[in-house]
């Protein structure tokens, strides 16, 4: 007799078959379809799997459902009403969209059951509280703040039963009537609810499963295969090695050198290149069956680093060599520059390997269409890449693909690369049914493209007075086994690499080496973040040498309106910098009390001298937009229906950035509707135009500007129809508050759709927006039609015995050029920040001759909420002219000086200088004993 | 990757516990938590097992209570009843400080302190805790049941000398506090480190005016075990509390630890340099504490 079990689920009593070795996660989700509950990571580190077992929080990823026989459970399902509007979810849930909380929105579900247990034993809690409940509840938004505002909030109103107080934020100086104010996400209610769709939480009929079979060795030639022990498993459908690839064999962003299939005698140049792929019916049973291959390797030596990649005795890995690209900027003449300079400073850094870690591992669906088409989904930043590259494998047409993108939790650069989209559409191809890849969270360490670790050699030349005359820099990057974006990525290091100032000597030297490591390619930052942390210390170093404040010295060089780039690129408008590093300077001595001249002065605290703070500080600029001659397009249709409502649609990727709310707040302002009226669809390549990659900070520029020329063209499509009709000047037509006034008489937007319509017109305009034209690196002229600037503070606090490092204060200024969505903005700027955070103090993807260490997220390690310091965030808005209401990019840039800033403020504190990430405390102790022990020598002697 | 388990057990009562190990299929291993057990056999560091005994309604096994003089806490009491129960925190300072630094409290509600001690790890905060707290285990098998000191439960990392098949872990017993007894525990991490600790401390005393009456000192990771600074504590018992007498314990502690460097972790010279200040930061509060009127 088979045993049952008896559970209560949100209020539902379900008695069922209990199935061996089948955690609680996978009962809510895949036997009750209840699929708000997420799965981050499934090795109890992230929290996302968060459900309430009597009473009590638990991770239901490692929670036995055999466990749960007897007990009441609640999930996020749980906590409303399944048609629950905003003004009827549970507080917890309005206070998390009011807050600005959720962004993709998928460690969400945990967050708000991990609190409701809170509140549930502690009605009245206090931050810190609310940190210890959330302690290893991990957001890679990083969200921390607003979801802590938001859990007081929440208490709060639980506690007077009055509604949840909705946060004082401000508004755009430049705000109109929707844009620049107030306004939640349209996708927020569905997320809070547990009702949102990510890849993951799809069925489909007749389903099958796939699995991988990774190379697991570094470099290597596959001498053997043999996948005839994993074909005779039952319950496997389909197994595919590269013989078996019917297109291209090869798929890549900006070159074809990544194989989708590694075939016997050709190269393996890193562990998860793929060697095999798996069909079956149930995930286990791909599993088993990718273990029943057999493959024999002819190991090769393995290039663990970019100096060795570029040594002439290296084993070549690709056709080309080991060099993917090398990377000069020329300005002026250098050696003339040190020359002239007084003071001249060498210094070498080095940052490490990072992961997106974003909190939803990667998973494609394919699914084939009777009528010969193919549907993937997945969650990607590049739709119309991901058809073109599925269609090229599959040797069709573009056309004959569709990608349905769906909800995304969180990307940051990490999922603008084939993952398993290609695989899945194989293997549905071969086997004629729906296919899902879904990686747990090893495969995603393991095999998606990283952060460049860099080597970057910094040389620099200043006068007395502090003027920098000249700047050398040296770049090394580990692209690993293949380019994907690693051209562009390191392009954008070296030309930012001599940071937002003007020098009238630089030359920059960049050298994107091949290596066994995992790929390196897209992430937040874009090369910048690496290129900061090296400029940024370098300035504070020089500033050292000079006896100028360091603060003063970034001003004399700052970027300002009239500046020519090291690139050339003579900045006309938009250039906020000057004002970021003022309005920081203002808020350090406001909220630490310090004189100006103070502020960098190591501060023991007085009860406890062995712990030293100090403040730090950095400055940045990210460019927005692809620039350096790319094509820079985005396209977008805008329709109204006959029931009023609006829709704007691109296939760009919404992954918790807030694009989607953007794109409605522009259109709603330009025909001024009320924003609810406007729903966005995105990531749709058969329902929506393409609206170019999701990289650069690019979005809201670009499809922010498409979105707004279609609704504008729309809005003239609609005045020249009622114009026409009621034979009135089209300047007599007002639109107001969703309505149509023509003379005094109103239309609404439905009816003036059915006009449309009767008059053979339709409601519905798509537009090609192009970015102003940019010029290749070494062409001179605008290398990016905008920048964005910001400047930030961090204080931290040095335990000198133990050489731990607090943040406790980061103070960040962002010229965003103006703002459309406040309060995306500010989940931009938390994340930002956090995320720098982390690349200074936690994170660290560690690969030991071509073997990855962090392949769990016990071992790589994410800020959690702990970590979290106050965040002062300051908003500066020098608008672009070509941008929509003048706004540039934020999201890239919010994230680049915190490392920086953290490593200065150490220095301050307690005179180390870090020059190597992550700060590594250890080192701080060791750097401390040797200087101490130095002082000890020069007393004796 | 074939199902962690096909049978599972969840005996109500310990003789229904020690039965199913005889007769349920092998290879088998209790669970508690499973908060170090699931994810060792997830990831391939334990080998596999048929089934899964589930000790969490155990009836000996989830008690906490006073016994006479002692403290009585079951193995598979969850360790966040620990960081708040009344007696735990009057009695048990050091122990209810080192499980509120366990994990979140999401891994709380469910990790038990005999999966921590039975993990046998050098450095388990709870296990640290235990020893100082002077606490001895109750074993039991189907040939009975008996009290042995923690100490001797451990072998080598990761290593425990329970039978993993036939003996079960059912309690720990805690002398109660006198009053002029006290505790403490502190631990260093790496942030967001890695589940363990670089290093942690515990210790509890006895004071009587400005003398160390008794002391034991549990620090991990100092050596393959659990370890005991009984050599440090030998500088202490019996003598007055000063810089000097301090600076004896530290020096013999030094000695007698066996500092291990682990990669990406701690070096060995870099444990030996933070155990001074975490010791002295450990015992001056255990110190302060015992002057205080018991709350
Ligand atoms: C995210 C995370 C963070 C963590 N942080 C910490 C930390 O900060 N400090 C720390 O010390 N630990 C930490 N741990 C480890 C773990 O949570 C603890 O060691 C916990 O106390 C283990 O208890 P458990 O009940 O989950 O044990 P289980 O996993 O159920 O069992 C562990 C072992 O003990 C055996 N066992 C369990 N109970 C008995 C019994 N009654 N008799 C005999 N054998 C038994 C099992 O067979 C198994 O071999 C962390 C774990 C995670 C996942
Ligand atoms: S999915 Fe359970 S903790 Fe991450
Ligand atoms: S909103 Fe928390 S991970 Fe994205």
């Amino acid at each position: 007799m088979t045993k049952q079990i008896t559970l209560t689920v949100n209020g539902n009593v379900y008695t069922l078959e209990a199935v061996p070795g089948e955690m609680l996660a996978m009962l809510l989700r895949e036997r009750l379809r209840l699929t708000g509950t997420k799965i981050g990571c499934g090795e109890a580190e992230c929290g996302a799997c968060t459900v309430i077992v009597d009473g009590e929080p638990v991770l239901s990823c490692i929670y036995p459902a055999e466990r749960a026989d007897g007990k009441t459970l609640l999930t996020i399902e749980g906590l409303s009403a399944p048609s629950a509007s905003l003004d009827t979810l549970h507080p917890l849930q309005q206070a998390f969209l009011l807050y600005g909380a959720v962004q993709c929105g998928f460690c969400i579900p945990g967050q708000i059951m991990t609190a409701y247990a809170l509140l549930q034993h502690n009605p009245d809690p206090t931050r810190d509280q609310i940190r210890a409940a959330l302690k290893d509840t991990l957001c890679r938004c990083g969200g921390y703040p607003s979801i802590e505002n938001a859990i007081l909030a929440a208490a709060e109103a639980l506690r007077t039963g009055r509604p949840v107080q909705p946060p004082a934020l401000p508004a755009s100086s430049r705000a109109g009537q929707v844009v620049g104010r107030f306004h939640l996400r349209p996708d927020g209610v569905e997320k809070v609810t547990g009702h949102a769709k990510y890849t993951d939480d799809l069925v489909f009929e007749g389903m099958l499963h796939a699995k991988v079979k990774r190379a697991m060795v570094p470099h290597a030639f596959l001498r053997r295969l043999d996948i005839s022990r994993a074909k005779a498993l039952p319950g496997v459908a389909a197994v595919l090695t590269a013989e078996d690839l019917p297109g291209e064999k090869t798929h890549g962003l900006v070159t074809y050198d990544w194989p989708i299939l590694v075939g016997v005698g050709e190269r393996i140049r890193y562990v998860g290149d793929a060697i095999a792929i798996v069909a079956a019916e149930t995930p286990e049973i791909a599993a088993q069956a990718c273990d029943r291959i057999e493959a024999e390797f002819d190991l090769q030596p393995v290039i663990t680093d970019p100096v060795q990649a570029r040594r002439p005795d290296a084993p070549q890995l690709h056709p080309n060599g080991n060099l993917l690209k090398h990377i000069k900027v020329r300005k002026g003449d250098v050696d003339q520059g040190f020359a002239e300079a007084d003071v001249i400073l060498e210094h070498v850094f080095h940052t490490q390997m990072t992961d997106h870690a974003f909190l939803e591992p990667e998973c494609s669906i394919a699914v084939p269409l009777p009528n010969g088409r193919m549907e993937i989904y997945c969650g990607t930043q590049i739709p119309y890449q991901d058809r073109l590259q599925a269609a090229r494998a599959l040797g069709w047409p573009e056309e004959r693909v569709r990608i349905v993108g769906q909800l995304m939790g969180g990307g940051f650069g990490g999922k603008e690369d084939i993952a398993g989209q290609i695989h899945a559409a194989l293997l549905a191809h071969a086997t004629g049914r729906p296919v899902k890849l879904l990686f747990d969270r090893r495969e995603s360490l393991l095999v998606h493209p990283k952060r460049h670790p860099t080597q970057i050699r910094v040389k620099m030349g200043a006068k007395r007075d502090g003027r920098l005359v000249a700047c050398e820099t040296e770049l090394y990057g580990d692209t690993g086994a293949y380019a994907s974006l690693g051209e562009k990525v390191m392009t954008r290091a070296t030309t930012h690499s001599a940071g937002p100032y003007e020098i009238p000597h630089v030359r920059s030297d960049c050298y994107a080496m091949y290596t066994n490591n995992p790929p390196a390619g897209a992430f937040r930052g874009f090369g910048v973040t690496q290129a900061a942390f090296a400029i940024e210390s370098a300035m504070d170093m020089m500033a050292e040498r000079l006896g100028i404040d360091p603060i003063e010295f970034r001003r004399i060089n700052a970027l300002r309106v009239g500046s020519v780039t090291n690139t050339g690129q003579v900045l006309r408008e938009s250039v906020g910098l000057l004002e970021c590093i003022d309005r920081v300077i203002q808020a350090m001595c406001q909220v630490s009390g310090l004189p100006r001249r103070e502020l960098f002065k190591p501060r023991p605290v007085p009860e406890a001298p062995h712990l030293v703070r100090a403040w730090g500080f950095a400055a940045a600029y990210k460019n927005t937009g692809l620039g350096g001659g790319a094509p820079d397009k985005a396209s977008a249709d805008v329709e109204l229906y006959e029931d009023g409502m609006l829709q704007v649609r691109s296939s760009s990727a919404e992954m918790g950035q807030g694009l989607v709310t953007v794109m409605r707040l522009i259109v709603a302002e330009e025909l001024a509707v009320p924003p609810e009226r406007v729903s966005v669809l995105v990531m749709d390549t058969d329902l929506a135009p393409n609206g170019g990659p999701t990289t650069a900070s690019r979005q809201t520029f670009v499809t922010g500007n498409a979105s707004r020329y279609a609704a504008r063209a729309l809005r003239e499509a609609i005045t020249a129809t009622l114009a026409e009709k009621y034979d009135v000047w089209p300047e007599h037509l007002r639109f107001e508050n969703g309505m149509v006034y023509v003379n005094d008489h109103a239309l609404g937007l439905g009816e003036v759709a059915r006009e449309m319509k009767a008059m053979g017109k339709l409601p519905r305009v798509r537009y090609e927006y192009e970015a102003p034209k940019t010029h290749p690196l070494g062409a001179g002229g605008d290398m990016h039609f905008a920048f964005s600037f910001a400047a930030q503070a961090a204080e931290v606090e040095v335990n000198t015995r133990t050489g731990e490092v607090r943040v406790l204060r980061v103070i960040a200024a962002n010229d965003v050029g103006a703002v459309i969505n406040p309060l995306g903005l500010q989940g931009q700027v938390e994340g930002g920040i956090m995320m720098g955070l982390g690349n200074a103090l936690t994170e660290e993807f560690i690969v030991e001759n071509g073997q990855v260490i962090t392949d769990r997220l016990a071992r790589y390690r994410v800020p959690g909420i702990l970590l979290t310091p106050e965040i002062i965030s300051i908003v500066v808005e020098h608008p672009v002219e070509a941008g929509p209401h003048g706004a540039k990019g934020i999201g890239e840039v919010s994230s680049i000086p915190t490392t920086p800033a953290i490593a200065n403020a150490i220095y301050n504190a307690v005179g180390v200088r870090v020059d190597r990430l992550p700060i590594d405390q250890e080192e701080i102790v060791r750097r401390l004993k040797e200087r101490a022990a130095l002082s000890e020598q020069t007393l004796e002697s | 990757m074939t199902p962690l388990w096909d049978t599972y057990l969840r005996p109500k009562t310990l003789a229904e516990a020690l039965q199913a190990m005889l007769t349920a299929p092998k290879p088998l291993a209790p669970l508690a938590g499973g908060t170090d057990l699931l994810l060792d056999l997830q990831q391939g560091r334990h080998p596999p097992v048929r089934t899964l005994l589930d000790v969490t309604s155990v009836a000996e096994m989830t008690r906490l209570e006073r016994r006479g003089d002692q403290l009585y806490i079951g193995a598979a009491v969850p360790v966040a009843r620990l960081t708040r129960d009344p007696l735990v925190v009057a009695h048990a300072r050091a122990l209810t400080e080192a499980c509120a630094l366990i994990a979140g409290p999401q891994v709380r509600n469910v990790a038990t302190l005999g999966g921590n001690v039975a993990h046998a790890l050098p450095a388990a905060d709870g296990t640290i805790a235990l020893l100082a707290l002077g606490a001895e285990a109750e074993v039991a098998s189907l040939e009975g049941s008996r009290w042995v000191p923690l100490r001797e439960l451990f072998l080598g990392p990761g290593r425990s000398a329970l039978h993993p098949e036939r003996e079960l872990l059912v309690g720990f017993s805690l002398p109660l506090l006198e009053g002029n007894d006290a505790s403490c525990f502190r631990r260093v991490m790496r942030p967001q480190g890695v589940a363990l600790p670089i290093l942690n401390c515990a210790v509890w005393l006895v004071r009587r005016g400005d003398e160390v009456d008794d002391i034991r000192i549990a620090i991990g990771p100092a050596d393959a075990v659990p370890f005991r600074a009984t050599q440090a504590e030998e500088c202490l018992r019996g003598q007055p509390l000063t810089d000097t007498t301090v600076q004896q314990a530290t020096q013999a502690l030094l000695e007698q630890a066996r500092f291990r460097t682990s990669p990406r972790r701690a070096s060995a010279d870099y444990r030996r340099h933070l155990v001074i200040f975490l010791f002295h930061d450990t015992l001056r509060i255990a110190w302060e504490r015992a002057t205080s009127p018991p709350s």
